[in-house]
């Protein structure tokens, strides 16, 4: 069981890199922000994998909660901040991969 | 037997959130992104925080059943807040005017 779970805690990590792609490369300030969020939830469950990993999940488990919770805040945080400021936003802020491309 | 379940409910959320990363790598625009992102990611955390609240309830001692009810405690709560975050950055862009992706005209 052990041998599998760490295969499903690599898998885990080897997810976080095309998000973090999206998140560097994303034309829109969009596109980060929902990698950001996407790459926390990847944390979050990564977090428990190590817990049982290392047989010391009942200290893990409060570290994965609170990682929950400041994902979501800092989400909603950014939401609101660019809601309130427009001109933050690139220019091209919708701007699809066809027309992003020089 | 748990041990078979566990298995399998967490191979099935790990492919849930690759479909999710492969939706958001190939998808054209950012509401379809969202549209990938934000159902696969929290239908897959969930499926592994309850493979793992079952794994950690086996041995059926009052401190694991605990430790249990927290990551079961994790699952609902992502279950909830991310739907809600997917939400609040889809308001902001409708809010901002960014355009939905279309097909290309013909004679473009």
């Amino acid at each position: 069981m052990h041998s599998f779970l760490t295969i499903g805690a690599v898998a885990i990590v080897l997810l976080i890199f095309p998000t973090l792609y999206r998140m560097i490369a994303g034309p829109s300030v969009f596109d980060r922000i929902i990698g950001g969020n996407m790459i926390g939830t990847k944390a979050t469950v990564l977090l428990l994998f190590i817990g049982v990993l290392f047989n010391n999940v009942s200290m893990f488990v409060d570290i994965s909660l609170a990682y929950a919770l400041l994902n979501f805040i800092g989400t909603l945080a950014a939401a609101k901040y660019f809601q309130h400021r427009p001109s933050e936003t690139t220019p091209d802020g919708g701007a699809t991969d066809e027309e992003a491309r020089p | 037997m748990i041990n078979i379940l566990t298995a399998v409910l967490i191979t099935t959320g790990i492919l849930v959130l690759a479909f999710g990363v492969i939706g958001i790598l190939r998808l054209p625009d950012f509401y379809t992104r969202m549209h990938a992102a934000g159902k696969t990611d929290s239908l897959g955390a969930v499926l592994v925080a309850v493979g793992f609240a079952l794994y950690n309830a086996q041995s059926l001692a009052f401190a694991d059943l605990l430790v249990s009810v927290k990551i079961l405690f994790i699952a609902v709560f992502i279950f909830v807040a991310s739907p809600t975050a997917t939400h609040a950055i889809m308001q902001t862009a409708i809010a901002l005017g960014v355009e939905p992706w279309r097909k290309k005209e013909e004679g473009k």
